[in-house]
C-alpha cells in the first residue's frame, strides 16, 4: 500500500511543476537571446565616452544583469531563511539554499565583469568603492554559507544552522556598505547620480535606458529559471532520501 | 550513607555528618533577572577561573598577537617612511586575528568535553549562557589587547595610547566578541571548526574593521572629534545590533546537540 | 501501583537516513530503577538523550512528573540528573569548583553542605581541591555522579555509569543506586553487564535496533534466562 503511494505521488506532481519549469526556461532563453541582440547591436555608443572606454562599457549590460541576480539572490535568501526559522518547513530552506548558490556565480560574474570593466575606466581592475566591497563581501558570505552547511551533518541543523548565518552575516551588509561609502568612492552612480568624485559616468540614453530594462528582465527571468531549478532538484535530494529511509 | 560506608572499611574518618536524603536542597525561589545575571556571572567566572588555571587561551593569544605585530613590522620596515600610515591596519588585522584563536576554544573546549551537555541541562536560559561566554571572552581579547598596544609601540614607534583609539577598541571588541561567541557556538560541532570559524567570521567584521582603522587613523592624523563620530556611531550602532540579534537567535542554535 | 515518574511514549527519532528509535513506549514509576539493555546502537543513549531533552523526538512525547517535555520550559530541567559515557566535567577546575559551579546553575542557596554530602558519598572528599584532569577514569566517573546527584533529581538518567570503575567504584555506584532508588525517585540505567542489572534494577528492558525486544521485572529473570534473551536480540 505504502509503496505505490510512494511512487504515484511523485510523478503525478513532477508533471505540473515540469511544465512550469519549462515555460520559465523558454522566457528566459528569449529573453537572453533579446538581450544579447540589444546590447551588441541595439544600443548605442555611450556619447561621451571614445575608444576602448566605449567599447568596455558595453559589458555594463552584463554587469547589471548579474548584480540583479546577486541582489534577488541576497533577498531571497533573507526571507527564506526567516521563513524557515519561523515556520522550520525545509522548503525555505531549500529556496535560501538555491537562491545563495545561484547568487554565488551571480555575484561571481558581477565581479569579474566588473573588474574587467574597471581595468580599462578606471585603470585598475580593483577598488574599495562600496558596492564593489559589499557585493564581494556578500560573495564571501555565500561561500561561506555553502562551506559551512557541508560541514553539519543533521539535516535540521543544517538548515537551522544555515539560516541563523545567513540571516546575521546579511544583517552587516548594509553597515559594510555604509562604511565603505564613507570610506572612499570613485564608482559611477548611473541613476540619480550624485557623487562629484565619480570616473567613468556616462548619460544614458534611449536605446541604452531600452537595452537596461531587457537586462534587468532577462536576468531576473535566468536567476528564477536557475533557482527553480535548483531548488526542485534540492527537494527531490531530500526526497530519496526519506523513501530510502522508508525502504530501510 | 551508612550502607555506602560500609563497603569502604578504610574511610571510616571521612563519615560524613548526614546522608543524603536527610539533607532537603534549597533552591532559590523563582527566576527574574537577579537569577540570570547570577547565572551569566558564574559561567564567565568559571571560563576565567579554568583559564586562570591552564592559561591556554590567553598564552596563545598574546604570543601570537606579539608575533603578528614583529612580522609586520618586519614587513614594512623599509619601505614604509611613516608607521602612521599602516599602523591602524596592523592594529586592527592583528586583533581580528587573534580573537579568532580564543573564540574557537571558547565552545570548542566545552563541546570536545561533552560538558556543553552539562551546561544546557541545568536550568539556564541559553542566552545566559552566551552573555557568559561573551563576557568571558571579552575579558581575554581586552586582556590580550593589553599586550598588542605595547608592541606595537615598540615595534612602530607609534603611540596609539589615545583616548579616541582606545574607546574605538572597547566598541569594537564588544562587537567582535559578539558576533564571534555567536558563530564559535554554531561553529563548534560542525566539522573543521578550526578553520571554519574565520571564515564566517570574518566576512562579517569588515564594518568594524573599516571603522577601526579609519579613526585610528584619524587620530593618528589629528584630525577632530567631528570625523571621528560617524565611524564611533557604526560602532556602536554594530555592537548593539548584533548583541540585540544575537539575544533572540542563539535560543534557537541548541535546540538539539 | 505508584504515578509514573518518567513516561515515554511511541517515541521516533531518526538521524540524516538512519531511524535509531522506532516506536518506543516506557514507564518507570517511582522508587523503581530501570535497567536499559542491548547491544551497540540499539538506540540506548540516544533515548537517554532524548529523556534528558537534549535530543528533541521525531515523533512521540515524554512526559516527566506529569508535565511534557516537548512544552515546558528550563525549569523541567531541574528534576532531570544525568550521568553520560563523557564525564561533562571541567578538566581545569577542581572537584569542588566543578560542583559549586553547578550548584550556581542550579540556584541552589547555601550549596556548600550539600556539596560535602555529595563528595562524601563518592568518596572524593579528600581529593577535592586537586583539578579533575588529575582524576582517575574511576574517580571522574564518581564525580560525575555526584554532578548528576547534586541537585537531587527525583528522575536519574544513569548512561552506562558502570564502565571503567573498579570493584570498590562499582560496589559504591550499587550503593548509591539502591539507596536513591529506595526513595521517591526513578532511574532509569543502561550498561552492557547483564548480571549488574540484574542486581541494580527492578525492571528490564531490553532494545533492539531501535524497538523494544523484550521488558520484565528482573525478579522473574535468572542470569541464565536474561543471557539467553540478550543473546537473541543480539542475533536477529
Amino acid at each position: 500500500m505504502s509503496t505505490t503511494t510512494l511512487s504515484q505521488r511523485p510523478l503525478v506532481r513532477t508533471k505540473g511543476w515540469d511544465r512550469a519549469q519549462l515555460v520559465v526556461n523558454l522566457l528566459t532563453a528569449a529573453a537572453m537571446a533579446a538581450l544579447m541582440w540589444a546590447s551588441l547591436l541595439y544600443a548605442k555608443d555611450a556619447a561621451n565616452l571614445a575608444g576602448v572606454e566605449q567599447t568596455a562599457q558595453r559589458i555594463f549590460y552584463i554587469h547589471i544583469g548579474c548584480n540583479v541576480g546577486a541582489v534577488l539572490a541576497f533577498l531571497i535568501s533573507l526571507v527564506g531563511s526567516i521563513a524557515y526559522l519561523i515556520t522550520r518547513k525545509l522548503d525555505w530552506d531549500r529556496v535560501t539554499q538555491a537562491s545563495i548558490e545561484v547568487g554565488t556565480i551571480c555575484a561571481l560574474g558581477t565581479t569579474l565583469s566588473g573588474s574587467l570593466w574597471a581595468k580599462p575606466t578606471w585603470n585598475t581592475y580593483w577598488t574599495w568603492d562600496p558596492r564593489l566591497t559589499s557585493i564581494t563581501i556578500t560573495l564571501l558570505i555565500y561561500i561561506a554559507y555553502l562551506l559551512f552547511r557541508n560541514g553539519i551533518d543533521n539535516r535540521q541543523t543544517r538548515a537551522r544552522f544555515g539560516s541563523i548565518y545567513a540571516l546575521i552575516a546579511f544583517l552587516s551588509v548594509p553597515l559594510t556598505y555604509f562604511s565603505a561609502r564613507w570610506f572612499r568612492s570613485i564608482h559611477p552612480v548611473i541613476v540619480n547620480g550624485s557623487n562629484p568624485d565619480a570616473q567613468g559616468g556616462f548619460g544614458v540614453g534611449e536605446t541604452m535606458g531600452h537595452t537596461l530594462i531587457v537586462a534587468t528582465i532577462a536576468f531576473s527571468l535566468l536567476f528564477c529559471s536557475l533557482m527553480f531549478q535548483r531548488w526542485r532538484q534540492l527537494r527531490l535530494e531530500d526526497r530519496i532520501e526519506e523513501i530510502r529511509e522508508e525502504i530501510e | 550513607m551508612s550502607v555506602l560506608l560500609q563497603t569502604e572499611p578504610n574511610n571510616n574518618a571521612l563519615i560524613a555528618p548526614t546522608s543524603l536524603e536527610s539533607q532537603p536542597v534549597q533552591m532559590r525561589a523563582g527566576g527574574g533577572l537577579g537569577a540570570y545575571l547570577r547565572k551569566v556571572r558564574a559561567i564567565a567566572d568559571k571560563d576565567m577561573r579554568a583559564e586562570i588555571r591552564a592559561k591556554e587561551v590567553f598564552s596563545t593569544m598574546t604570543v601570537f598577537s606579539v608575533l603578528a605585530v614583529i612580522i609586520f613590522g618586519m614587513a614594512f620596515d623599509l619601505r614604509v617612511a611613516f608607521p602612521t600610515t599602516v599602523v591602524p591596519g596592523v592594529l586592527w588585522a592583528v586583533i581580528l586575528f587573534t580573537g579568532v584563536l580564543g573564540l574557537n576554544r571558547s565552545f570548542g573546549a566545552e563541546v570536545d568535553r561533552g560538558s556543553l551537555a552539562a551546561l544546557l541541562l541545568a536550568p539556564v536560559d541559553r542566552s545566559a549562557i552566551y552573555f557568559g561566554k561573551l563576557l568571558a571572552n571579552l575579558f581575554f581579547l581586552l586582556a590580550t589587547e593589553c599586550i598588542t598596544l605595547p608592541a606595537i609601540l615598540v615595534i612602530f614607534n607609534v603611540n596609539i595610547f589615545q583616548t579616541w583609539i582606545l574607546l574605538s577598541l572597547l566598541l569594537g571588541t564588544i562587537g567582535y566578541v559578539t558576533v564571534g561567541t555567536l558563530f564559535a557556538a554554531l561553529s563548534a560541532s560542525v566539522r573543521a571548526r578550526e578553520s571554519m570559524l574565520p571564515i564566517l567570521l570574518l566576512p562579517v567584521m569588515l564594518p568594524v574593521f573599516m571603522a577601526g582603522t579609519k579613526i585610528t587613523g584619524l587620530v593618528l592624523d589629528g584630525r577632530g572629534l567631528n570625523e571621528i563620530q560617524r565611524w564611533l556611531g557604526i560602532l556602536v550602532a554594530y555592537d548593539l545590533i548584533f548583541i540585540v540579534v544575537a539575544f533572540l537567535v542563539f535560543d534557537l542554535i541548541w535546540e538539539e546537540i | 501501583m505508584s504515578e509514573s515518574l518518567i513516561a515515554v511514549s511511541n517515541l521516533y527519532k531518526r538521524y540524516g537516513s538512519k531511524n535509531v528509535l522506532k516506536g518506543i513506549n516506557l514507564d518507570v514509576a517511582e522508587g523503581q530503577v530501570m535497567a536499559l539493555l542491548g547491544p551497540n546502537g540499539a538506540g540506548k543513549t540516544t533515548l537517554m538523550r532524548i529523556v534528558a531533552g537534549l535530543v528533541k523526538p521525531n515523533r512521540g512525547d515524554v512526559t516527566l512528573g506529569g508535565v511534557s517535555l516537548g512544552k515546558a520550559g528550563t525549569e523541567l530541567r531541574r528534576y532531570i540528573g544525568l550521568v553520560s559515557h563523557l564525564p561533562l566535567l571541567y578538566d581545569n577546575l577542581s572537584g569542588w569548583e566543578n560542583l559549586s559551579f553547578f550548584a550556581r546553575m542550579y540556584d541552589m542557596q547555601a550549596p556548600e553542605q550539600r556539596i560535602e554530602a555529595v563528595l562524601h558519598a563518592v568518596d572524593l572528599w579528600q581529593r577535592r581541591r586537586d583539578a579533575v584532569r588529575t582524576y582517575s577514569r574511576g574517580m571522574l566517573q564518581r564525580l560525575s555522579i555526584a554532578r548528576a546527584i547534586l541537585h537531587n533529581p527525583p528522575v536519574l538518567l544513569l548512561d552506562e555509569p558502570d564502565t571503567g570503575l573498579d570493584q570498590t567504584s562499582s560496589q559504591m555506584l550499587h550503593d548509591l543506586i539502591r539507596q536513591l532508588g529506595a526513595s521517591n525517585r526513578a532511574i532509569l540505567l543502561s550498561t552492557h553487564n547483564l548480571d549488574r542489572a540484574l542486581e541494580w534494577a527492578d525492571s528490564i528492558c531490553l532494545l533492539r535496533d531501535g524497538k523494544i525486544a523484550y521488558q520484565a521485572a528482573t525478579a522473574t529473570l535468572t542470569g541464565v534466562s536474561l543471557r539467553q534473551l540478550y543473546a537473541e536480540a543480539g542475533n536477529a
